[in-house]
């Protein structure tokens, strides 16, 4: 489409989940119904109190996978957890172990 | 002679290779590397003089050699196409190339490290090229032990005992390795990088003595050893194995889960460091410490658990 005031050719951009329509020349801002509404719900979201965080700060991303022999943490394929072992050797006491057959 | 100042007088005349030249003035005086029974290595300036294990085959290291001649960008090149005897033993040389810091091993290079991994194994390998020596180390390891336990039983030594007797003849040296032989380094750990030329070149693999061909996961099987063991964190071992994946290494698949093809390697290393840390651990006549219990522990629970043959999944 062109834009209804400059009459240049409008971009379409993906904001936050909402279509919106940018003009190339004048970079006025095109709304379809209801998207004005969505965008304020959308920052109405944002700027809402982070709810608590759980008791046990969960992990960024899930664990790797590790064998079924693996240090205990649930001990099953797949699942291995990041509770156990890791982090409760210090890097020195085991970096030895790193450099040697 | 003894063999280090012999050694150490040999990587001085490479050093300094010409002929009738005047005593050096080198400020830094030759270092001895690594002195240990299976090799000595002396550094002199820019020159290292590696004397290699008494009975190495100078046939097939000098094939070792040459394979590390060819691809300089994965293996440190050598500087001289073919090991020299000195005394009882076989010495080649080579460039000096940065380690990794032994007292930073947060700055390991994974990355680096997989990316090498992965492009040795998708090398052909040369003809006449032996096989990977990673399971026979862990099958020595396993005989230092038992030659360790003749005088007195450890009890911490049955279960890494049951857990070695579990694995498949291959992973015990005792039978050839499965699937298509690739180009493998055979004896990988932080050790073996360095960076050439020093100290802020690309990081490059040394160490031949293992190199052949092989099953390519032996080589991922220390590191992944450590992430099963919970000594490794779990983002380090992602970035390691990532960085293969995202290279082609053949070793493991694409995506999805590697275990099928680590698990049997990663058992067999898990075992040999069990091993080597008890054979020591009896030496000095001390406990474990809380790492060497954690890996014995491992070793422990993968008895019950039988191997998942990577073969199985080839087949």
């Amino acid at each position: 489409m062109h834009c209804p005031k400059c009459h240049a050719p409008m971009n379409t951009y993906n904001r936050s989940g909402v279509q919106i329509e940018q003009c190339s020349g004048c970079r006025g801002v095109f709304l379809d119904y209801g998207e004005l509404e969505a965008l304020t719900q959308l920052e109405a979201q944002w700027s809402k109190p982070v709810p608590p965080a759980p008791p046990v700060a969960p992990q960024a991303y899930p664990a790797p996978p590790a064998p079924a022999w693996g240090a205990p943490h649930g001990g099953h394929h797949g699942g291995h957890g990041h509770h156990g072992h890791h982090g409760h050797h210090g890097h020195k006491s085991w970096a030895h172990m790193l450099f040697s057959s | 002679m003894t063999l280090l100042p012999a050694l150490t007088a040999q990587a001085r005349a490479a050093a300094h290779p010409a002929p009738g030249a005047a005593p050096c003035g080198c400020d830094e005086p030759a270092t001895p590397l690594a002195d240990r029974p299976d090799a000595t290595v002396v550094r002199h300036a820019d020159t290292v003089a590696k004397a290699h294990a008494p009975g190495t085959d100078a046939a097939e290291l000098t094939l070792r050699l040459a394979v590390a001649a060819r691809l300089p960008d994965v293996l440190l090149p050598p500087l001289t196409p073919a090991p020299a005897p000195l005394q009882d033993r076989l010495v080649t040389f080579w460039p000096y190339g940065a380690p990794v810091d032994p007292d930073d091993p947060d700055a390991a290079p994974w990355e680096a490290t997989a990316t090498l991994l992965a492009r040795l194994h998708l090398t052909t390998p040369p003809d006449g090229l032996p096989p990977m020596r990673g399971p026979a180390k862990a099958a020595r390891a396993v005989a230092r032990l038992r030659a360790a336990l003749r005088p007195e039983p450890h009890p911490a030594a049955d279960p890494v005992l049951a857990a070695w007797a579990a694995l498949p003849a291959w992973a015990r040296a005792e039978a050839p390795m499965p699937g298509t032989p690739a180009l493998c380094h055979g004896d990988l750990h932080l050790g073996q990088l360095v960076r050439y030329p020093a100290p802020g070149g690309p990081w490059r693999l040394i160490d031949v003595d293992d190199l052949g061909t092989g099953t390519p996961a032996w080589d991922l099987a220390r590191p992944a050893a450590w992430y099963a063991c919970g000594l490794l964190p779990p983002d380090a071992w992602t970035r390691f194995l990532g960085a293969y994946q995202r290279s082609g290494g053949p070793a493991v698949p694409a995506s999805g889960d590697p275990w099928p093809a680590l698990d049997v390697p990663a058992r067999a290393l898990t075992v040999q460091t069990a091993a080597l840390a008890l054979v020591k651990a009896r030496a000095a006549g001390r406990p474990l410490d809380d790492v060497e219990r954690a890996i014995v522990e491992a070793c422990a629970r993968m008895a019950p658990i039988s191997p998942q043959l990577a073969s199985a999944d080839r087949d």
